[in-house]
Parts: structure tokens; sequence; C-alpha cells
């Protein structure tokens, strides 16, 4: 695999859109082209290279092709968008819609990552090693159909709304998960390690949550059994759960909420 | 203003009879003239086909509705995006589409004049100050009558005299251009929980039926002399079996007559054309409606295409737009416009591989096809419930191409094939046909074919040109080409002035909005004022002097005064 290294110089005040930060894009392409790619600052037209020091070789191959960001980028939003193939690295935290679209590949952040992170997502890896904001592996807004496949893995906290309206995909949270985890679900997993404060899986009417740690159950969702180490979706969990069906608010809902006792 | 010589062109012009001749056509101060003006800028046009600048009769472009659909469907805007360039502002939306996008690309189209209809008279102000804002176009709208209380009463009463008198005032009250109807009766009927199922189901309170109503109003519409006739969505829009409505709904004012134009237009007809009475069995009725509009003599259809798109639908349709959610559980939302209708706004995903989508896509290009006239028949999408109007091209290749729809066949929900008659049709319009479907009826179905829809002289400057070498290109087999073409106007013309090469804007104008202003007699005018006065104060919830749109409020107006003195003398 060959990299290609994004050092930050100073960086505005004003927020980046860098949406041209992805193996598919630096795939084949010299570090001069790689370097005067778009890259918006406000409404400016910018190139990448007004930013990052560009170093490295990349493949001719985009699943050949690494991405190591050094340093902190929280004022740039939409690394990796779309990403088909390929790893990007961010040695620091990252802003805003990080994988947003992404299809495949790996994204992984060291630091944390704001709100929006893969947004939509439809395959691939996202590792969050800090926390993440709100709106993980959420819908765009106004969608109804958010996250249709892939993993997200935060090792840390996530906020609110975590998984609006997903229709597929993981996304595993090792720390606490903000109200509404879950929010109109359809399929998918979420597995909430920590605790989560209430409302997991409100209108959900498909898929499974699983929540280790404390968290109030809505009145909408009724008790069904006790489950000893349950496998949903291929995940294999540990210890006695009580399930719960629901969210019974929608019509015909088929969610399920775990609780581990 | 700009002088132009388009040379070479071969000319498609149904209107004057010019079908496919090489001529060439001269612009002097925005009109068309007989001679080349001294001076005057070339344009070769050779290998390239000319017709009249596009006119748009039926698409939601302003007002409201649009503007709540836009609101309603961020995730839409996400879908298409303009980027401001150093002549253009930017935009979004796929299907609702900004204010200045809305203009631009309806201009790469090669379309110089839109109308929007639908437009709740209490909505006008925003109505119009969205007209304002989209560029490059002539624009207009129509004020909705269908549920509104005066027109319902003075109706009932007989009082039709009074009813051309209050419609006169609303017209120039609303600064609109004619008069919409929409699922008439049905509206008002939404207020009490109810819709008005068939013709003669009477509205609740008001004790009117639908029929009443488009009669009515026709006679009205006659009466006033307005240059459209009355714009008609009927009742039943999208319900099973609703194509019985339609016919019924055709013959209603048979008694109205005009010389210039029909008496009626019926609006996206496509959504009207229903068979069957489970959506198991839901089939295409559009040949008998074809049938029935092929045998009379006073009414003109649009067709209303699905193009298997993610759109919004939007109508003045209220109790529509809930059955349409209670069928999909989208977002959906339904506004009561006080006295005088009840629009909704839902998505759709007209999907290829559902059944009922791909009839309904079938259903659109049966009716193109199977009316013999094509002045009788005019190609929109209902913007944006069928699909945007951005789609148009790909219509135009599928209504010239039978091996492009023996293509879609293939691909769409075997359904389409079963349940139409699309599949047996061989029928490919020309390059006349779809000059008369896409400009040249429209304009004389909205009494504007004097200025509009043609290349003849005294025209108004607006014409389109498309790179296709008639000579050297059967639509038939090149259908990309064609939708192609059509995509991205090589040239737009409007009142003489380039506004688009090759599909990308060169110049920003802004167009005129048309309104019609008639005058019925002195003293029934101020009988029906005190009424009116009387109710604003009673149920309105505005003051009467804060409701009409003022003369300055509308960007470049032309104003279509109409004596209509006769009226109550």
């Amino acid at each position: 695999m060959k990299e290609i290294i994004l050092t930050p110089k100073e960086l505005p005040d004003v927020g980046l859109i860098a949406e041209t930060i992805t193996p598919d894009l630096f795939a084949g392409k010299s570090i001069g082209k790689i370097a005067s790619l778009l890259i918006f600052a406000g409404n400016q037209r910018k190139k990448l290279g007004d930013f990052f020091e560009v170093a490295g070789k990349s493949a001719d191959d985009a699943s050949d092709t690494r991405i190591v960001i050094k340093g902190d980028i929280t004022k740039v939003k939409m690394v990796g968008k779309g990403t088909k193939a390929g790893e990007i690295v961010i040695e620091g935290s990252a802003g805003m819609y990080v994988g947003e679209e992404m299809r495949g590949g790996k994204i992984t952040v060291l630091g944390n990552v704001d709100s929006f992170a893969g947004q939509t997502m439809r395959g691939g890896e996202l590792v969050i090693k800090g926390n993440a904001g709100d709106y993980l592996g959420a819908a765009y807004r106004g969608d109804w159909r958010g996250m249709r496949g892939g993993v997200i893995l935060v090792e840390g906290n996530a906020g609110a709304e975590t998984g609006l309206f997903m229709v597929g995909g993981k996304i595993k949270i090792k720390g606490n998960c903000g109200t509404f985890a879950g929010v109109h679900m359809k399929k998918g997993l979420i597995i909430i390690e920590g605790q989560t404060p209430e409302r997991a899986g409100a209108e959900m009417t498909g898929g499974s949550i699983v929540v280790m740690g404390d968290t109030d159950i809505l009145p909408t969702f009724a008790p069904v059994n006790e489950e000893k180490n349950p496998e949903i979706d291929g995940e294999k969990l540990k210890g006695t759960f009580q399930t719960y069906s629901g969210d019974h608010a929608e019509r015909g809902a088929k969610g399920m909420l775990y609780k581990f006792v | 203003m700009a002088s132009l010589i388009i040379k070479n062109g071969t000319v498609y012009d149904p209107a004057n009879n010019v079908n496919g001749e090489k001529m060439d056509i001269y612009i002097k101060d925005g009109k068309i003239v007989e001679k080349a003006a001294r001076g005057a800028k070339k344009i070769d046009c050779n290998g390239k086909i000319i017709m009249p600048g596009g006119v748009e009769i039926h698409s939601h472009i302003a007002g409201g509705k649009v503007n709540s659909g836009r609101l309603l469907r961020p995730e839409d805007h996400k879908k298409l995006v303009m980027p401001k360039t150093k002549l253009t502002r930017s935009g979004s939306g796929f299907s609702t589409p900004s204010t200045f996008m809305t203009g631009y690309l309806y201009s790469k189209l090669g379309y110089t004049t839109a109308m929007t209809p639908a437009m709740p008279p209490l909505m006008a102000r925003h109505t119009h100050e969205e007209l304002n804002d989209i560029p490059m176009l002539d624009k207009g709208s129509y004020p909705l009558t269908d549920g509104n209380w005066f027109i319902m009463r003075y109706l009932k009463d007989g009082d039709i005299e009074k009813a051309a008198a209050y419609a006169a005032w609303l017209l120039r009250s609303t600064k609109g251009f004619a008069l919409k109807i929409t699922n008439p009766g049905g509206t008002e009927a939404w207020g009490w929980g109810k819709n008005c199922k068939s013709l003669d189901d009477p509205v609740p309170y008001f004790d009117i039926t639908p029929r009443e109503i488009i009669k009515g109003l026709a006679e009205v519409n006659e009466m006033l002399g307005l240059p459209h006739s009355i714009h008609l969505q009927a009742n039943n829009l999208g319900r099973l079996g609703n194509y019985e409505t339609t016919i019924d709904t055709i013959k209603v004012p048979s008694g109205t007559k005009n010389k210039d134009r029909q008496t009626l237009h019926l609006t996206h007809v496509q959504f009207h054309s229903y068979g069957g009475d489970s959506w198991k069995n839901f089939e295409s009725e559009a040949e008998t409606v074809a049938k029935a509009v092929n045998k009379t003599d006073n009414a003109i259809i649009d067709t209303g295409n699905v193009t298997l798109d993610n759109t919004t639908t939007m109508t003045a349709d209220g109790p529509m737009e809930y059955y349409l959610q209670s069928l999909t559980h989208f977002k959906w939302m339904n506004r009561d416009v006080e006295l005088e209708t009840a629009p909704g706004i839902t998505p759709f995903i007209y999907s290829p591989k559902m059944s009922t989508a791909a009839i309904q896509w079938a259903i659109g290009l049966e009716l193109g096809l199977l009316i013999k006239d094509p002045w009788k028949v005019l190609m929109t999408t209902d913007h944006p419930n069928g699909g945007p109007f951005t789609r148009y091209p790909r219509i135009i290749s599928w209504l010239m191409s039978r091996p492009a729809r023996d293509e879609m066949l293939e691909k769409v929900n075997a359904a389409a094939g079963k349940r139409s008659s699309l599949a047996s049709i061989d029928r490919e319009y020309d390059f006349n046909d779809i000059a008369t479907v896409t400009r040249a009826g429209q304009a004389r179905s909205l009494g504007l074919s004097e200025t509009k829809g043609h290349l003849g002289i005294g025209a108004h400057g607006d014409v389109a040109v498309y790179d296709i070498d008639p000579d050297n290109m059967d639509p038939s087999k090149d259908f990309k080409g064609i939708e192609k073409a059509f995509s991205a106007a090589a040239y737009t013309i409007k009142g003489g002035e380039v506004l688009v090469r090759d599909g990308e804007i060169v110049k920003v104008t802004y167009g005129n909005t048309y309104w019609t202003n008639p005058h019925v007699d002195k003293s029934l005018e101020k009988e029906v004022l005190s009424d009116i006065e009387y109710n604003f104060k009673r149920y309105y919830s505005v003051n009467l002097a804060n409701y009409p749109v003022q003369d300055k409020y509308v960007k470049n107006p032309i104003e279509l005064k109409i004596d209509a003195q006769k009226v109550g003398a």
C-alpha cells in the first residue's frame, strides 16, 4: 500500500469543505495534481496545497492508496466523502461529515469527530478512536433513508440521534450514547456498550438496538422475554438480555431492543 | 434592442404551416420582422433545427406550495446543486429547484415562457415575489377558484353575472392570468373531512356539485372573454377507475363555445386515466380517454407524463395528497387556505420496478400517441408531480422513437406492457408534432398565439435552436442524440437576445409577467364589492385593503385589458 501524507498548515477560522480528500481522487495522481485539487474555504475556491503539505506517493488503484493526515483538522468538513476503496487515517480530530456517503474502504480517526460522521453510509468501515458528535450514521436532513450498510465503530462516546433513519449496517459504541439512539430506525444494528439516557429506538419499525448500560425504556416498548447469549446480525453477545419489541407507537413495528440484565 | 438574422436553419413552425423548411428568420426590436435590419448580427444555424421558444402551460414553479415543497424536502436539494458563476446565481433542487435555477434550467431547454398553475389567491403576493425572481422567462399564474366560497355561493344562486364580476375582481387582485379549478368542490369538502367523488357529489353546506361549478366557471370564463379557457384538474386525481369521471368532465362545458380556442383545458390527464378497482388490477384507460378527446371539439388536454423519478407531488387537491401519503407513509403537509382552497404536498418515488409507476409512465405516452391531433394534447409533466420539467428531452425522445419506448418497456415492470396499449403503438412524432406539443399548442391554448409559439411576422423574437441535423439524423434510431440535443439548446433567443449558447447561459434577463384585467359593468362591480367587503370582515383573517397585489408589486407586468362591460349591463 502506498501512502500520501497530508500535513495541515495553518488552517483558517472559516471551515474548509474538503470532499476531494479521498483515495478515489488521489489514486494515480502526482503530488502536484493532488495539491491542486479543489477545496472550498467558505465560498472561495482554493487548492488542497494551500492548506496542506502533500508528500508521499499514490498508487494507481484507490484500494492501494492510504491517506494519512498528520494533525487536527476539526474545521475541515466532508473528508472521505463517498470513499469507495482505500484508506484514510486522521491522526487527530476531524470535522463534520467525515465519511459521508462512504461506500467502501476504511477511515480511521484517532481523535474525535464532529456531528454527521458516516451520514447515509452505504459500506466500508469508519473507526473513531475518540468521541463522535450528534447524528452519527444518520440520514441527511429530511431524508427518510439513512445509513444503509457498513460498520461504524466508536471507542469513546456518541451524541444524540445516532443512527437516525438507519436502514442497514452496524454502529458499535464502546462508551455512552446520547438520547434518541436509533430513532426512526428500520433495519440494522446499534450496540451501545455504555449507557444511553432515554428514548432509544423511538419510532423504530425494525432493526435492533442493544444497550449494555443503564437506560429508560420508552413506555411504547413491550417486554418479550429474556435471552441468553443472543446472536444478532452475526454479532455474538455475552450475557442475559431482556428483550423488548417496539416502537408500538408505529403501525406494525418490528424493532427489537436488548437490555443487559 | 438587438437585431438578429438567424440563417440557414431548418424551421418547424406549425402555427404557420412551416414544416422543416430552410429559411432565414429576422428579428428587429425584439419582434420577428420581414426584412433583415441594417447591422443585424448573424447567427449561422446550418445543420440545426429552429423552433419558436418553448411555452410551458402547466408547471408548478412558484408559490406557496412550491416553497413549502422546498422546505419539506431538504434531501431533494442535495441531489442537484448549481454553483454560482460570473453570470448566474447559485441554486439547488432536483424536483423543486430554487427560483433563479428554475429560470436557467428552462432557458437551457429552449423555453421562453412558463405559466404556474394553482395559485391560492391569498398566496398571490408570495407567488409574484417568486415569479419576480425567476429570470429568463415570461410568466403568469392561474388563481384557484375551485373551493372559493364566493364562486360557490353565486353559482348556487344562479347569479352567473356576479360570479363573473367576482372572477374579474379576483384576477385583478391577484394579478392572475387564467382561472384554475382543482378538484372542483372537493377541496372545500376536504375542510369537512370529505371529498367530491363524482361530478354530482354535492359540497357539504354549499350544496353545489362539481358539475355545476365547472359548467358555471366555463360560462364565466367565456362571458369575460379571457385569453385562456378554464384550466381544470378534474376530480378523483390518482384514484382507481377515475377515467369515467374524466370522460364525464370533458362533456360538461360542451355548451360553451369559443371560435379561437378550446373552452376547457383539462390538465395532467395521465393522472386521470386509471382503470381497475384495486392496485392489483390497476390498468390504463388511456385509449378510452383518448377516444373521448378525439371526439370533442372544445376540450384539449395536457399529458402530465410520469418520468420515473424521485419527485415531489404538490397540488391544491388536499384530499388527494392525504390519500397518497396514506399509501406511502412518507412525510406530507396540508393547508387550509381560508375561504379559497386546501393544497397538500408529499414526496413520491416513481420506481420503474413498481407496476403502478410503470403503468403511469405508459399512460402518459399513450395519451400523447393515441390522441390524433397534436394540437389537442400538450406535453407536460405537471412539474414536479409526474417528474421535473428537466426531463422533457427524455419524453420527447420517447414520443419520437418506438425503439426508445421498447427499450424502456424492457427495463420497467412488465405490467407497463401488459396493462396498457403502449407496446402496440407504432406512431412516432416528427419535429413538427414536437413543436406543436411543446410550444405552438400551448400558445394557442393560452390565447397568446398572436405573439407566442410561432415565428410569423409580429411574433416575439423568442426562438429555440437545437443542434439536430434533420437530414442526417433519424430520431427513431438516434433517440439518445435527440434527448441530448433537446437538453441543451444550441441557442435560446428571447426578444432577439441570445440567452443561451451551446447549452450555457450567456445572458440573464427578466421577462414579463402576464395578467388579465377584465372590466365588467361598474354598478355590478360595486354590488359584488360590497359582498366581498362583508365577507372579508366576517370570515377572512386579512383586511380587504391588504389583499390585492399592488400594481407595483409585479416586475415587468403586461396587463391584458379586456372589455367585458356587457357583463351586468
